[in-house]
C-alpha cells in the first residue's frame, strides 16, 4: 500500500489529518452537488425527450410538406421565392448557472415586429403547399429553440455529472482510505517508537541503579552464604 | 447579437431560410465541411442546427464544441428521414449522466 511510504512523523500526522478532514468534507459537499445535479438533469432530460420527439414531428411534417411543395412549382420559382428572405431572427443569448454549470438560456428577436411577417414572395406563382410548408416549419421552429436550450443544458449537465461522480467516487474509495491507512500506520509507529523509548529508558534506569547500590552483588550474596 | 443557422443537405434546410434563420448548404467532402462548421461555430453563430446526415459524418468537429455552452449544435431530422441520432444523442446523455439508460431504456 502506498501509505507504508508515509514518514512516521508528527507533522506528517497533522498534515494528513488536516487532510483526512477537507476530504471528507469535500466528499459529503460533491455528494450533495452530485444528487441535486442529478435530479435536475432527470428533469431536464425528460423535458428534452419530450420536445425532441415533437421537434423531430414537426419537421417531418413540414419536410413532407416542403417536398409537396417542390414538386408543384420547377426548382427555379422556388429558390427564388426563397432566395431573399424577409424576416431575420436574431438570438440573444445568456447564461444561467445551475449547480455551478453555465447553461444557455435563448431568447429571439425578429426583425420585423409581426413574426408572422415571413413571406418573402407573392403568392401568384408559388404553390399554396409552400405557404403551408413555411407555416408549419415556422411552428415547429419555437419548439427547436427550446430544444436547443434543453439539449444543450442536458449536454453540459451530464458532463458535469460524470466528472462529479469521479470525484466523489475517487475520494470516497482512494483517498479518504489511503489517508486513514496512512494515519493509522504513523500513530502505530509512532505509539512502537515511544513503548521502545520507554522500555530503553527503564532498562538504562535499571543499569544505573544497578551500578550505584550493586543490587546484583547484594543478590548473589545470600546464595554463596 | 448572435444569429441561428442550419447546416445540411441543401434540400432539407432551405425551408428554414424564409424563417430569417442563415442556411448552409454543405459540399459533401468532409474537409470543406469541417471547415465551414468551424467557422460558423467559432463566428457569430449561438445556435447550430445540422441534419443528422451530416453530423454523423462531421461528429469529430462536432465533438471539439462539446464543453463549451456556445454554439448548441443540434441535430435535426433531414428530409430523407430520421436516422434516430436526435433521440440517440438524449439517451447518450443519460446514460454519461446516470451510468445506464434507465429512462429511456424501454422506449419503441
Amino acid at each position: 500500500m502506498a501509505s507504508v511510504n508515509v514518514n512516521p512523523t508528527r507533522m506528517e500526522l497533522t498534515r494528513l489529518k488536516k487532510k483526512l478532514a477537507t476530504a471528507v468534507k469535500g466528499h459529503r459537499l460533491l455528494k450533495d452537488k452530485r444528487d441535486e445535479l442529478m435530479r435536475q438533469f432527470l428533469d431536464l432530460v425528460r423535458e428534452d425527450m419530450e420536445l425532441r420527439k415533437k421537434v423531430e414531428k414537426g419537421l417531418a411534417d413540414a419536410n413532407r410538406e416542403f417536398v409537396l411543395a417542390r414538386s408543384g412549382m420547377d426548382e427555379q420559382t422556388l429558390s427564388e421565392a426563397l432566395m431573399a428572405p424577409k424576416q431575420e431572427v436574431y438570438l440573444k443569448k445568456s447564461t444561467k448557472n445551475v449547480m455551478s454549470v453555465d447553461i444557455p438560456v435563448f431568447d429571439y428577436e425578429t426583425r420585423t415586429p409581426d413574426e408572422n411577417d415571413m413571406y418573402s414572395y407573392g403568392f401568384a406563382f408559388t404553390s399554396s403547399d409552400l405557404d403551408g410548408a413555411v407555416s408549419s416549419l415556422s411552428e415547429v421552429f419555437k419548439d427547436m429553440l427550446k430544444l436547443a436550450e434543453v439539449e444543450k443544458s442536458c449536454q453540459l449537465m451530464s458532463a458535469e455529472i460524470e466528472k462529479t461522480r469521479r470525484r466523489v467516487n475517487a475520494l470516497e474509495h482512494v483517498i479518504i482510505p489511503e489517508t486513514q491507512e496512512g494515519i493509522r500506520y504513523i500513530t502505530m509507529k509512532l505509539d512502537e517508537n515511544e513503548r521502545s523509548t520507554q522500555v530503553r529508558l527503564m532498562k538504562v534506569k535499571d543499569m544505573m541503579l544497578n551500578e550505584a547500590h550493586g543490587y546484583d552483588e547484594k543478590l548473589k550474596a545470600p546464595v554463596e552464604e | 447579437m448572435d444569429k441561428i443557422c442550419v447546416v445540411g443537405d441543401r434540400d432539407s434546410i432551405y425551408g428554414f431560410a424564409a424563417l430569417g434563420l442563415s442556411i448552409f448548404p454543405t459540399a459533401g467532402d468532409h474537409e470543406e465541411d469541417a471547415k465551414l462548421l468551424r467557422r460558423l461555430a467559432d463566428g457569430e453563430y449561438g445556435i447550430i442546427y445540422i441534419t443528422e446526415s451530416c453530423a454523423a459524418a462531421l461528429s469529430d468537429v462536432i465533438a471539439e464544441y462539446a464543453e463549451d455552452v456556445f454554439p448548441a449544435i443540434i441535430q435535426i431530422p433531414g428530409v430523407s428521414g430520421n436516422t434516430g441520432a436526435g433521440i440517440q444523442g438524449v439517451k447518450q446523455s443519460v446514460e454519461k449522466a446516470v451510468g445506464s439508460d434507465i429512462l429511456f431504456g424501454n422506449d419503441d
